[in-house]
């Protein structure tokens, strides 16, 4: 079964998505992260979103979820790279990813983790 | 749902949408998609492009025949879900387009129909 | 009834389309003040095509509002676009469809000439037919005229886009003038380009140069800042001035969650101390 690949950065892990996921790819994604967190024992998670020119609100609720969940295994989360029409599209959806961070890229991402760890 | 998606932007880059324009719809269908297969137990969704004398745009249709929806204003409330979604599906898609319709009786499934025009 | 009265007429046209063609076209050419042979050769095309498409949707005995005559409707759209765009005016378009009436009377003449009855139900057919489509054909080349201007305005914003990149991290736009919704939609999504090509994280929003503001323009504004936000830049509103402020809390909008500040001073300093910079005299 296919799945999206966490790199280990650090103390923090990096997660690249470039593919349009399957809602079943988002779940497993979920998952993976959350036993990674605790295998690795990050302290941080930076997801790249700059290739996804859809997020609906099923992607949205994992992202928020996966935020939630390392918040309690005690790892900050930042999202970056979300395209501007992206962007525009989910305020308009009226998702408002509360508890997100963002970051414009993976760089200014990564020194806001450092930041806070 | 990835199908769709592409399905749609396909069409949506092929009728010459703005970027956003195309990601709204295509967004709009994935939600709209998301509901008749979760809610609905699965459908039918059709794309096409309306025309209204010189206007042009893309309509999509998503048609199922599951149980219906009993209270459509509810339905349309944000926050409203039966499942463990977020409960924007319908309301969402219908703020992303410019025309939304809805018609859902109990046990006589649900048809959706939504439509994002060209302007100039 | 009046499905067999519109097969009449198309029988006719079809058995005629030759001549009428013809004739049309050159009806066509007469009132038009300049000669070009390819624009003639374009125009036979389009007649012969119109001509086609028109007998056909009248065969189906549908109104001329229906579908059927959706394929016509498109040649005609197209037509005025192209010639809207050459610089026609709206009645040498028009005439496009109008010239066509003289020919097809002709043509019923001689063929009904022996029953004035269906003569003259024919020709009332014919002219209704006619003046609806040259209608649409006007209001067509309307719109279409309407839709390069709109083209050029948004293409002149996009051009003109007044962002300014005031420091490596921090950018400004300036808005002047009364705003529109269409106009503030264009300037925001090019704000938000510009947050992701230079690599800003904080935008200042500066409408001292606007004299009022209303709900749908506040509403893309906020929407912008929300955009913005989830992108992972801030933004700060500044030179809001007593009136607006006003409008703003009388139209509900909340405005809690952003920043604002008087001038864009103000703003600047607040924007350089968010990013970690300061500003201090050169000793001499």
């Amino acid at each position: 079964m296919e799945r999206i690949p966490i790199l280990r950065m650090g103390s923090c892990l990096l997660v690249t998505i470039q593919v349009d996921m399957h809602d079943q790819l988002a779940l497993t994604l979920q998952d993976d992260l959350t036993q990674r967190i605790v295998r690795d024992k990050a302290r941080g998670v930076l997801m790249d979103i700059s290739s996804l020119d859809v997020v609906d609100s099923f992607i949205g609720r994992m992202i928020s979820n996966i935020a939630a969940m390392s918040r309690i295994l005690d790892a900050q989360t930042v999202v970056v790279g979300m395209q501007p029409a992206v962007a525009i599209t989910l305020v308009e959806l009226g998702l408002d990813l509360k508890g997100v961070r963002t970051a414009l890229n993976v760089e200014k991402g990564m020194s806001l983790l450092q930041a806070a760890a | 749902m990835v199908r769709l998606r592409r399905r749609v932007r396909e069409r949506a880059v092929a009728i010459g949408l703005s970027l956003v324009d195309q990601t709204k719809i295509v967004t709009a269908a994935s939600e709209l998609g998301r509901n008749t297969i979760q809610y609905g137990g699965g459908g039918q969704a059709r794309i096409s492009v309306a025309v209204n004398g010189t206007a042009r745009g893309l309509s999509l249709q998503f048609a199922d025949q599951g149980p219906g929806i009993a209270d459509i204003e509810l339905a349309l409330t944000d926050g409203f879900t039966t499942g463990d979604g977020l409960g924007l599906g319908l309301s969402g898609a219908r703020r992303l387009c410019d025309e939304f319709e809805i018609q859902s009786q109990p046990g006589q499934g649900t048809r959706v129909t939504i439509v994002r025009w060209k302007p100039f | 009834m009046k499905e067999q009265e519109k097969m009449g007429l198309a029988a006719i046209i079809r058995n005629n389309e030759a001549d009428i063609l013809a004739e049309w076209i050159r009806e066509q050419a007469a009132g038009q003040k300049r000669k070009d042979p390819i624009q003639e050769v374009e125009a036979r095309r389009v007649s012969k095509e119109f001509l086609a498409a028109s007998v056909e949707a009248m065969n189906s005995g549908a109104s001329v509002e229906g579908r059927e005559w959706d394929r016509v409707r498109d040649i005609l759209s197209e037509l005025s676009a192209s010639r809207a765009a050459q610089g026609f005016s709206p009645s040498e378009t028009a005439r496009f469809v109008f010239s066509l009436k003289q020919p097809v009377f002709t043509r019923l003449r001689s063929e009904l000439e022996r029953d004035p009855k269906a003569f003259a139900e024919q020709v009332w057919l014919a002219t209704t037919l006619i003046d609806n489509l040259g209608l649409f054909t006007m209001e067509a080349y309307q719109k279409s005229r309407e839709g390069v201007i709109q083209r050029q305005q948004r293409e002149l914003l996009e051009l003109s886009t007044p962002v300014v990149q005031l420091w490596d991290d921090i950018l400004a736009l300036p808005l002047i003038g009364t705003l529109d919704s269409g106009r503030t939609q264009v300037v925001m999504e090019s704000l938000l380009e510009k947050i992701v090509s230079t690599g800003a994280s904080i935008a200042i929003i500066d409408i001292t140069g606007v004299p009022t503001v209303d709900t749908l323009v506040a509403q893309h504004l906020m929407k912008t800042v929300a955009a913005a936000r989830l992108m992972g830049a801030d933004c700060i509103i500044s030179g809001i001035r007593p009136q607006i402020a006003q409008t703003i809390v009388h139209l509900g909008v909340d405005l809690s969650a952003v920043t604002t500040k008087a001038s864009l001073g103000d703003a600047f300093a607040v924007a350089l101390k968010r990013t970690g910079l300061k500003v201090s005299r050169e000793a001499d």
